[in-house]
C-alpha cells in the first residue's frame, strides 16, 4: 500500500528527464575547485600548501569543529591556489585549486567493482570511519554524517529511515543510484544500522520510481530488517518529518529532532558513501549529480568530482542553450539559482538544473484573494498568507506564535499561490528575525 | 557567459493556477444558470443580467480609476461575477436603473470602500441585495412566473415564490399538508419551474455548476456540505417533531436561494474562512441562522442575511481556528 504524510502538500510537474540514463563518469577535467566549506557548521582547516602534490582521496582540509566535516583532494596534481573565490552560495569562500595531473589514487582506496558484503567493525569504529572520510548528509542538506550517528543521551534510536524518495522534479541522481548501486546502497544501510544500534530500516521511495522499488525489494530480501516502502507521489515527501509520518507514522514534535521519536534519516546517496568509506576505505570526493533542462540537449545523470566547475558539467549534457534564463543548484523547489555556472560541484550538488525563459522568470505579484490554497498546501499546518504581511511589517512575536520556526522551506506556499505572492521570501526573512530573538533570549 | 541570469529565491517553479483562472472556473460555472434563467425569463432576464454585469464593470473602473487613483484591473473578472450574481438574486422584472444602484452599492459599499479585492469583509453582490430588498421592498420581491413571460419586461406576469407562499400560509394558520398542495411539485423545483430571482429558480443548473467547481478544485466541499447538510439536519429535525408546522427538509433546500448561496455565494474566496475547520464552522452558522430566519423573521427569505452575518464572524473564526500544526497534539509522537 502506498502511504504518505498527513496534511498538504502538492503535485508539480515530475519533468524527470534523464531517468532513463545512465550514470555517466565525467571526464576528470584540468582544474578542480575544492571549497572547504561543503557542509552545515564549521569550515575545515586547510592542511596543504601551495605547490603542494596530491593523490586522489588525500586530506586537504581537516574538519574544523565538532560540526564539520573533512576534505579530500578529487584528483591528483598540484595545489595552484589557496584564495577566496565564489561558490554555489554567492558569496567567496576559502577554497584550494588544484592543477589536475594524471589520476594516481591513494594506495588505500579499494577500487576494485567487486561488492564488499562483509562488516565486522564495531559500531564505534565505523563512525570513526564515516567522520574520516568527510561523509556530509547527500540529499541536499549536508549535515555532517557522523552527528547524526550519535544519538543524544537519553534518547534512543529504534529506525533507520533511508531517504529514496527524490520529491524534487527533475532530478534523478538517487533513482540512478538505487538502480545501479542498489546492493551497495543496502550493504550501506546495514552499515549504518550498526551503527545506530537499529534492527530496522525502511527505505521509502516515491512510486513514480517502480523499477528503483522492484530493484531493491528484491535484494532487501537478502538483508536482514531492511524493507522498502513505496510512497505516493507528492511534495515534498522527502522532507525529513514528512518522510518520518509517513513510514511510521509517528510525529516529530514541533521545533524537535527525528530522534524524539526514535528515528534516524539517512539520504540513499549517504548510504552509498558510507559503504564506500567503511568497505573501500573511498573519502567523499565525488558524487552523483542530475544535470537537466527542458531546453538542454541531453539531460544526463553524471558521476562527477567534487570541485568540477558547473560549466563543465553543462557543457557535457550538451552545452548552455540560448535561451537559458536562470541556472539553478539543486531541483526546482528548494534549490539556489546562481548568478554564474563558473562555480565548483560541491558534496551537496545533487543536480544542476537550467531554466528557460520566460519560465525562469516571477510573475506579476496579486494582492492575496484569500482563496486558502497556500493553506492546504502547507505540510506544516501553518497559514503563509499570514505570516507573509507579519513578517512584511516586522511583528516578530505574532509570527513567532504563528510558529514561523517551523517551516521546512519547501515552497508549497508560494508554488500554489493563484496570486503569485512570494509567500516564502518573506517567510524566511521572518524566520531569521525571529530565530534572532528567539537566541538572544536564552543567553 | 551570459550574464542575464536571473537570480531569485526558491521555488523556482509555479503552479499554472492564476486570479484569472480561478475567476474564469467561477464564470464557466455560472453559465448554465445563466442559460436557464434566460429560457425561463426570457428578454427581462437579458435584460437584467447585461445591465448588472456592465455597470459592476463600469463602477469598478470608475471608482478605481478616479476615486482609488490605481490602475483598474477589470481583467481578474472579480467585477464580472459581482455583476453576475447580483443579476442571479433579483427578479427578472426589476427596472434597469434599480439594477444599476444595486451595481453601485455592491461594487462601490461592498467591495471598493474596504480597498478592493481581497480586502472587502463582505460579499459585494449580497450587499448590492440586500440593500435592494430593503430600498425597494416591492420591486425586488414581485417574481414574474417562468416560462409566461419570454417577451415582457416590466409589465410580465408576476407570481409569489413558493416559499412566501408558505409563510403566508402558515401565518394564516394552516397546516402544513393542506399547503403543499398549493406549492409546485418537486420535480418543477429541481428543473426550475416556479417563481423567484433569476438565479436561485434552477437546481439543476446550480448543481452542474458546483460540480465543475468541485472538479476543478476552484472550490473545496467544505462550505457548499456544511450549509446544505446543517439545513437538512435542523429543517429536517423540526419536520420530523412536527410535521404539520414545518415543511419537509427538501423543500427548504430546493427554494429560495439555498443552493445558489451555498455554492456560489458563500464560497467566496475574499469573504469565507481560511481552513477547512472554519469553513465547516462558517457553513453550519450560515445553515442555522437561514432556517432560523426562514421559521422565525419577518423576510420569507433567510441565506442571504445569514451568510452576511457569517462574513462579518469570519475574521474572527479566522483568529480562532488554526490549522492543526504539524507536531503539535502528539507530544511523543506516538
Ligand atoms: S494562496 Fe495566495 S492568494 Fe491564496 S490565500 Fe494564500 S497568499 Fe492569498
Ligand atoms: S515553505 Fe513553509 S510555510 Fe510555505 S508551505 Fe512550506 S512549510 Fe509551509
Amino acid at each position: 500500500m502506498l502511504k504518505t504524510f498527513a496534511k498538504g502538500g502538492i503535485h508539480p510537474p515530475e519533468n524527470k528527464l534523464s531517468a532513463e540514463k545512465a550514470i555517466e563518469i565525467l571526464p576528470v577535467c584540468e582544474m578542480v575547485t575544492i571549497p572547504i566549506s561543503q557542509h552545515i557548521g564549521a569550515p575545515a582547516k586547510v592542511i596543504v600548501k601551495k605547490n603542494d602534490t596530491v593523490k586522489v582521496g588525500q586530506i586537504i582540509a581537516e574538519s574544523g569543529g565538532f560540526v564539520s566535516a573533512n576534505i579530500h583532494s578529487s584528483v591528483s596534481g598540484t595545489v595552484q591556489k589557496i584564495e577566496e573565490t565564489f561558490d554555489a552560495s554567492g558569496y567567496k569562500r576559502m577554497s584550494v585549486t588544484i592543477k589536475v595531473e594524471g589520476d594516481e589514487w591513494l594506495e588505500t582506496i579499494d577500487r576494485s567493482p567487486e561488492v564488499v558484503r562483509q562488516c565486522t567493525l564495531s559500531s564505534e569504529e565505523i563512525v570513526k570511519k564515516i567522520t574520516a572520510a568527510g561523509i556530509v548528509g547527500l540529499g541536499g542538506a549536508t549535515f555532517p554524517t557522523q552527528i547524526k550517528l550519535m544519538i543524544p543521551k537519553g534518547m534512543t534510536a529504534d529506525t533507520l529511515i533511508i531517504n529514496g524518495v527524490e520529491c524534487e522534479p527533475y532530478l534523478t541522481a538517487d533513482d540512478r543510484l538505487m538502480l545501479e548501486k542498489g546492493e551497495e546502497i543496502l550493504v550501506g544501510v546495514s552499515i549504518l544500522m550498526k551503527a545506530l544500534n537499529v534492527s530496522k530500516a525502511i527505505i521509502g521511495i516515491e512510486n513514480n520510481k517502480t523499477k528503483a522499488i522492484a530493484h531493491i525489494d528484491n535484494l532487501a530480501k537478502s538483508f536482514q530488517g531492511i524493507s522498502v516502502q513505496a510512497l505516493k507521489v507528492q511534495y515534498p515527501q522527502g522532507g525529513e518529518k514528512q518522510l518520518i509520518k509517513a513510514c511510521i507514522g509517528r510525529e516529530v514534535p514541533s521545533g524537535g529532532l527525528p530522534i524524539a521519536v526514535g528515528a534516524v534519516v539517512q539520504n540513499v546517496g549517504t548510504a552509498f558513501a558510507v559503504y564506500e568509506a567503511v568497505q573501500k576505505n573511498k573519502p567523499l570526493f565525488e558524487r552523483v549529480v542530475t544535470v537537466t533542462g527542458k531546453s538542454l540537449k541531453k539531460p544526463s545523470n553524471f558521476l562527477a568530482r567534487v570541485g568540477t566547475p558547473l560549466t563543465a558539467l553543462i557543457e557535457a549534457a550538451g552545452g548552455l542553450p540560448d535561451d537559458t534564463g536562470k541556472i539553478i543548484s539543486g531541483g526546482p523547489m528548494m534549490g539556489k539559482a546562481l548568478r554564474s555556472a563558473e562555480v565548483p560541484m560541491t558534496k551537496g550538488t545533487s543536480g544542476v538544473l537550467i531554466l528557460p525563459n520566460p519560465e525562469a522568470k516571477r510573475k506579476i505579484i496579486q494582492e492575496c484573494i484569500r482563496c486558502a490554497k497556500c493553506v492546504s498546501a502547507c505540510p506544516m499546518g501553518l497559514e503563509p498568507y499570514l505570516m507573509m504581511p507579519l513578517s512584511e511589517r516586522r511583528i516578530f512575536d505574532r509570527l513567532e506564535k504563528e510558529k514561523v520556526m517551523d517551516c521546512i522551506e519547501c515552497g508549497s506556499c508560494s508554488y500554489t499561490c493563484p496570486s503569485n505572492r512570494p509567500l516564502l521570501d518573506y517567510i524566511r526573512l521572518g524566520k531569521a528575525s525571529v530565530g534572532a530573538i528567539m537566541r538572544s533570549r536564552k543567553k | 557567459m551570459n550574464n542575464l541570469l536571473n537570480v531569485s529565491l526558491s521555488p523556482h517553479a509555479k503552479s499554472s493556477d492564476s486570479v484569472n483562472k480561478l475567476m474564469r472556473n467561477v464564470i464557466i460555472a455560472m453559465l448554465p444558470i445563466m442559460l436557464f434563467s434566460f429560457y425561463y425569463f426570457g428578454i427581462g432576464a437579458i435584460i437584467v443580467t447585461l445591465v448588472s454585469i456592465t455597470s459592476a464593470l463600469m463602477f469598478e473602473w470608475i471608482i478605481s480609476k478616479f476615486i482609488l487613483k490605481r490602475e483598474p484591473n477589470l481583467s481578474d473578472g472579480s467585477a464580472l461575477i459581482t455583476g453576475m450574481l447580483l443579476a442571479f438574486n433579483v427578479p427578472s422584472n426589476l427596472p434597469f436603473w434599480i439594477v444599476m444602484i444595486g451595481a453601485l452599492v455592491a461594487i462601490g459599499v461592498g467591495k471598493m470602500s474596504f480597498g478592493g479585492l481581497g480586502t472587502n469583509i463582505f460579499n459585494p453582490a449580497l450587499v448590492g441585495r440586500v440593500f435592494l430588498l430593503i430600498s425597494f421592498p416591492v420591486q425586488t420581491t414581485s417574481w414574474p412566473k417562468p416560462l409566461d413571460s419570454f417577451t415582457s419586461y416590466t409589465d410580465a406576469v408576476t407570481g409569489a415564490t413558493p416559499l412566501a407562499i408558505l409563510k403566508e400560509e402558515l401565518k394564516k394558520g394552516e397546516k402544513v399538508s393542506d399547503i403543499l398542495e398549493k406549492l409546485p411539485s418537486f420535480m418543477d423545483l429541481f428543473i426550475g419551474k416556479i417563481g423567484g430571482s433569476l438565479g436561485e429558480v434552477a437546481a439543476l443548473a446550480i448543481l452542474i455548476g458546483m460540480i465543475y467547481m468541485l472538479a476543478t478544485k476552484t472550490i473545496t466541499w467544505h462550505i457548499p456540505v456544511s450549509v446544505l447538510g446543517s439545513i437538512f439536519v435542523v429543517a429536517g429535525t423540526l419536520w420530523l417533531i412536527n410535521d404539520e408546522k414545518f415543511i419537509n427538509p427538501f423543500f427548504h433546500l430546493l427554494t429560495g436561494g439555498i443552493l445558489l448561496g451555498a455554492v456560489f455565494m458563500a464560497t467566496d474566496y475574499v469573504t469565507s474562512p481560511m481552513t477547512g475547520k472554519g469553513q465547516i464552522i462558517y457553513g453550519i452558522g450560515i445553515g442555522v441562522i437561514t432556517i432560523i430566519i426562514r421559521i422565525a423573521g419577518a423576510y420569507p427569505e433567510g441565506i442571504s442575511f445569514a451568510i452576511l452575518i457569517m462574513n462579518g464572524l469570519t475574521p474572527l473564526i479566522n483568529m480562532y481556528i488554526k490549522p492543526k500544526r504539524f507536531g503539535e497534539v502528539v507530544k511523543n509522537g506516538k
